[in-house]
């Protein structure tokens, strides 16, 4: 189909050239030539899972990508003969590796579809090439408003975006909470900015004081004396759950009964671990995904049963990316182009919540649920209409 | 301006409270420097393997608060020792590794640098991958109550309960203020007075004082170099107690942060000078609460450090001047 | 003894090794002139194509080698600028990253956020603001003692990544997108080579377009930055040679006598300091257009001891062991990308044992060799017997 002209590197003999191309005709290490040829089953795909694994933000990447394994050793097991494997992009959430992985993943071209990139910055440098290359990328975490803007075609999320949130969050403050005077605080990071930012705007009059500290800071007192000295009936935080954990802890040592709001990032048990079980207790947070018991299938469970462990944060819409891609693999969508339309026309229920995109890639549909610390569990509360 | 007048109590109590952490985390970096006139940039791994220690050992043990006085201290006391023992020996496996052969063949300021940040580097990754290293020996299930979410925080289950013992002017000082301040500065005078009067103590003025005259009146430089990184790293094992009673989690990379911060605490202070160190820490504290508090929380990084610039610019010696080797000449 | 804080001034027990690398290098510069021109050409040849030949073994499997080269070629800039701080002048610079992220900046707030200023305009733009930015720190700071130093300019380069995070004038976290690209003129394609095992084929599916500055390929962008780092490899090999570098040397050696015999010392750290910065503002603008996006996160401070790390593995003072310590520290991640979880903790082992086993680095400066010979000699003479 495409054409190659062979010569034999110079320094190797002829002998080797015989086996090498034995070699290329099955073209699995090849910049693999028979992804294209439609219909039967295609056994070399992968899907790439395309974020951090090492370094700060390693904690995030982890749980989506075991959110991804998940669904992908379910269909493996039920698909024996045709295995799809799972490739790991490790951008350490650095947007300049994050470039020249894109790269490679656009040239590889076994990857049929990408969960990721989890972040916004990295999202920003890689998500160009994908169009470009029209490969697909479902984003699980990246909740930038402006990412849907750009006019990818390959971009999809599978979570509202802070857009969604933040104006659910501001509700439940006023309506649920009633409060009156709100201190709003973010972490500076784009996604915590964001967010604080959207609540600010909702809240307008009744936001009293705002602050802003940085992504891995300790000591938050200067916040904390900001809160009391506000006399706050709530405190916003946008930002994650490991400031977030710290915060909270201090400003219960410090006997503040303040409650306080959060967004999904912070929405992990590393919260609870961090500020500890009293402390944390009453935190109500905010979330674009439905509760375990809202949700279709045995998700839960069988992660439980993979991981020992709760699903952390973005794990289910790691799942969700993921199963949208091998779903696109069962109905034999083996080329990039069919599985950007595969995707594009998608409609089925998923852990998270029905998952259908819009022309801009975001999801159709988005219920933003209020969950609460309760005795040291996440437990749903209700969701913000 | 005003909101640091109405909060000025409780900013300055808790700025104390910090810089008495970064004053005793400090005492690592100034004592180093004070000898062997090189900055450890493996010191804040050192602080960071202490705060572990202190973690397992609660977990080991089964701590938590509300067990009664007695059995209270007998925790803190038990994980102030495990920090301090596991700091002190990681601080000796630095000088062993990254230091002794450098020392020995002269090599210049700038290698040890390097091979103090290699050893950092290896020191927070087995941390930050110990799930992996045990799970080489077979042992992650049985050891996983203390390996797992190694990239995540892990909690001290802290012995005692942050509650409010009195009110100064409008701020609630909590039992836990008062044993980080009064626990560090016991700490620094004990150090104070071991350099200053202890004949340990006066090998190691005298080696920062003229390490080569110190060598020929037979002091044992080695000895006194090995002393020094232990002296420090029990510090810094006695600085990760007071941190997670104050801040309840520690992390594999939990360290940098403060360290960067304790060392330019040992600048302000006069890099060298034990007593520099808190008075430094102190003041990195509460510049960083005031200058929080009255252009907003998101510069309190840049305040401390344009603070240090200054600080370097108008007096290079810091606020005390470098001394270890005149402590009580 | 004095305290040389200088970083190369040579440890003085150590024995001279004439290795192997030595006698290469001796072997080389005594062939005649025109064998050395055409061996230089048929390496500087080599090196443009480098990314079309993706050499197995050498290209790393998990990751793209055009963007890979791309980092290693903004690695190895940086490495020279810093060079000619760290190894000619023997100024510890711990914030270097702060110069790099002027750079960026600079192309992506007049290029994008507010202006839209063209590329080749910006380029020289942001070393000369880089260069102003170096001399209003260096002004100051580069009286402060040799170790002192290293603190401010580590407090410089977090000073800068913080401002960068925090003021929205210049993006905040969210960074600047749509970074402007280097004009692009179409002439024709070239392919690249696809390798199975050892035979290569000329693969026609794959080519890169000469010269489109696009968003995919990123090789038209290793050639600019390849292009760039000869430029500069020429300036700095006519300035080491000129009285400037020997001023330089002099100082570095020994200020005080230096001071003595008339070197205005301080205007040549001032100078050496600029110098670094504008070159680590030229790699920035490089890294920002190739990024098409930059925000705060590129510029950590682990980015700035990488950098020094690149110096000093590679042999302060050397600039081919430098461009060499580039090329090790941003390249051998990728090479252990397979060990994914293990990187850092293989690369922060290596460098001990790099510092504990070759303190002068790999590729020590021909003048250190020189002077711990002298040392030695001295040392000799003083004991009366060799010392290991």
């Amino acid at each position: 189909m495409r054409p190659i002209v062979k010569f034999g590197a110079p320094l190797v003999a002829a002998v080797l050239a015989l086996s090498a191309c034995g070699g290329t005709t099955g073209g699995s290490s090849d910049a693999g030539g028979s992804s294209s040829s439609g219909g039967g089953k295609n056994c070399d795909l992968q899907i790439g899972f395309f974020g951090a694994l090492t370094g700060d933000a390693a904690n995030l990447g982890q749980n989506i990508k075991n959110g991804a394994k998940l669904a992908i050793d379910q269909y493996n097991a039920k698909n024996a003969s045709c295995q799809v494997k799972l490739k790991e992009f490790d951008t350490q959430g650095d947007p300049a590796q994050a470039s020249s992985l894109a790269q490679k993943a656009v040239d590889d071209k076994t990857v049929i579809g990408l969960v990721g990139p989890a972040f916004s910055g990295e999202s920003k440098a890689a998500d160009p090439k994908f169009n470009e290359a029209g490969l697909v990328a479902i984003t699980p975490s990246a909740t930038n408003p402006a990412l849907a803007d750009n006019g990818w075609k390959t971009f999809f999320r599978v979570l509202g975006n802070d857009a969604s949130q933040g104006p659910a969050a501001a509700k439940y403050i006023q309506s649920v909470l009633s409060a009156k005077k709100v201190v709003v605080v973010d972490d500076a990071s784009e996604y915590g900015k964001g967010l604080a930012d959207i609540v600010k705007k909702t809240l307008g009059s009744s936001v009293v004081a705002t602050d802003t500290v940085q992504q891995k800071q300790t000591d938050f007192s200067p916040t904390v004396t900001k809160i009391r000295s506000a006399g706050a009936d709530a405190v916003f935080y946008g930002g994650y759950y490991a400031e977030a954990g710290l915060l909270k802890k201090q400003m219960s040592d410090a006997g503040l009964k303040t409650t306080l709001v959060v967004g999904d990032g912070v929405k992990d048990e590393g919260f609870i671990t961090a500020a500890g079980e009293k402390a944390a207790d009453g935190t109500v947070m905010t979330c674009p995904c439905l509760p375990p018991d809202k949700a279709g299938g045995s998700f839960y469970a069988d992660y439980k049963k993979a991981y020992n462990a709760e699903p952390a944060t973005y794990g289910a819409e790691g799942f969700d990316a993921a199963k949208i891609l091998l779903d696109g693999i069962a109905a034999g969508k083996t080329a990039r182009a069919d599985m950007v339309s595969f995707v594009k026309s998608y409609d089925q229920p998923g852990v998270t919540k029905q998952l259908k995109f819009d022309d801009k890639g975001e999801p159709s549909e988005i219920t933003v649920w209020a969950y609460k610390v309760e005795a040291g569990k996440i437990v749903p509360d209700q969701e913000i209409k | 301006m005003s909101f640091l007048l109405h909060n000025f109590v409780a900013l300055t109590f808790t700025a104390l409270v910090l810089g008495a952490v970064y004053g005793l985390v400090a005492l690592g970096y100034t004592l180093v420097y004070g000898v062997l006139r090189l900055i450890n940039f493996a010191h804040s791994e050192v602080w960071m393997w202490g705060s572990f220690a202190a973690v397992w050992v609660m977990i080991a043990v089964g701590g938590g608060s509300g067990k009664g006085l007695t059995v209270t201290i007998g925790l803190l006391v038990l994980a102030g020792a495990a920090a301090m023992i596991v700091s002190g020996g990681v601080a000796l496996a630095v000088e062993r590794v990254a230091y002794r052969r450098l020392r020995r063949v002269n090599a210049p300021p700038l290698i040890a640098l390097i091979s103090a940040i290699g050893a950092s580097f290896v020191l927070g990754e087995i941390m930050g991958l110990r799930d992996q290293v045990v799970g080489w020996f077979g042992l992650r299930d049985p050891l996983n109550a203390y390996v797992r979410g190694a990239r995540d925080n892990t909690r001290f289950a802290n012995p005692v309960e942050s509650h409010e013992l009195l009110r100064v002017g409008g701020y609630g000082v909590t039992n836990i203020d008062v044993i980080i301040i009064i626990s560090a500065l016991l700490m620094m005078v004990v150090l104070d007075q071991f350099i200053a009067r202890s004949r340990l103590g006066r090998g190691i003025r005298a080696v920062a004082q003229d390490s080569e005259a110190a060598a020929l009146m037979g002091i044992n430089k080695d000895r006194v170099v090995q002393i020094t990184f232990l002296l420090g790293g029990i510090m810094a094992g006695g600085a990760a107690l007071l941190y997670l009673m104050k801040f309840g989690v520690t992390r594999w990379n939990a360290g940098f942060i403060l360290g960067v911060k304790a060392f330019t605490a040992a600048v302000l202070g006069g890099i060298g000078n034990v007593r520099g160190a808190l008075i430094g820490g102190f003041v990195l504290g509460l510049a960083e609460n005031y200058g929080s508090a009255l252009i907003g929380t998101q510069w309190k990084d840049v305040v401390a450090f344009l603070l240090l610039v200054v600080i370097l610019l108008f007096r290079p010696t810091g606020l005390l001047g470098e001394s270890l080797g005149r402590t009580r000449a | 003894m004095s305290t040389a804080t200088a970083p190369p001034a040579g440890g003085r027990t150590q024995p001279v090794r004439t290795g192997r690398l030595a006698g290469l290098g001796g072997r080389v510069a005594a062939l005649p002139r025109p064998v050395k021109l055409l061996l230089i050409a048929f390496l500087v040849v080599f090196l443009y194509l480098l990314p079309l030949i993706d050499p197995p073994f050498i290209a790393p499997s998990e990751s793209d080698f055009g963007g890979v080269l791309f980092n290693v070629a903004t690695y190895v800039l940086v490495a020279l600028g810093l060079n000619v701080v760290l190894g000619y002048a023997g100024l510890l610079d711990l914030g270097y990253v702060g110069f790099y992220a002027i750079g960026a900046y600079t192309v992506g707030v007049l290029g994008s956020l507010h202006g839209n200023v063209p590329f080749l305009l910006l380029l020289p733009f942001a070393a000369v603001v880089t260069l102003i930015s170096g001399v209003l720190l260096g002004a100051p700071t580069l009286r402060v003692r040799g170790d002192y130093l290293a603190i401010v300019t580590l407090g410089f380069g977090e000073i800068i990544r913080l401002i960068a995070v925090n003021w929205s004038w210049v993006g905040a976290a969210s960074g600047i997108s749509d970074v402007p690209k280097p004009p692009s003129t179409e002439l024709f394609q070239i392919p690249h080579l696809a390798w199975v095992g050892l035979v290569a084929s000329i693969d026609l599916d794959d080519t890169t377009t000469f010269l489109r500055f696009g968003v995919l390929d990123q090789v038209p962008y290793y050639w600019l930055a390849l292009t760039v780092i000869l430029i500069i490899l020429l300036a700095d090999i006519a300035l080491q040679k000129s009285r400037v570098g020997r001023a330089w040397e002099a100082t570095r050696e020994d200020e005080d006598a230096a001071e003595l015999m008339g070197v205005p010392t301080f205007k040549f750290k001032l100078l050496a300091f600029a110098i670094g910065a504008f070159v680590g503002g030229l790699s920035g603008a490089l890294f920002a257009t190739r990024q098409a996006f930059i925000n705060p996160e590129s510029f950590q401070l682990l980015l700035s001891i990488l950098f020094v790390a690149a110096v000093v593995v590679g042999g302060a003072g050397n600039r081919w062991g430098v461009i060499f310590g580039g090329i090790i520290v941003s390249y051998l991640p990728e090479l252990f990308r397979p060990f994914a979880d293990f990187r850092v903790l293989i690369f922060g082992v290596l460098l001990v044992l790099l510092a504990n086993y070759r303190p002068q680095g790999l590729f020590p400066p021909r003048r250190s060799v020189r002077a711990k010979e002298l040392d030695q000699r001295l040392e000799e003479l003083e004991e009366g017997t060799p010392s290991a």
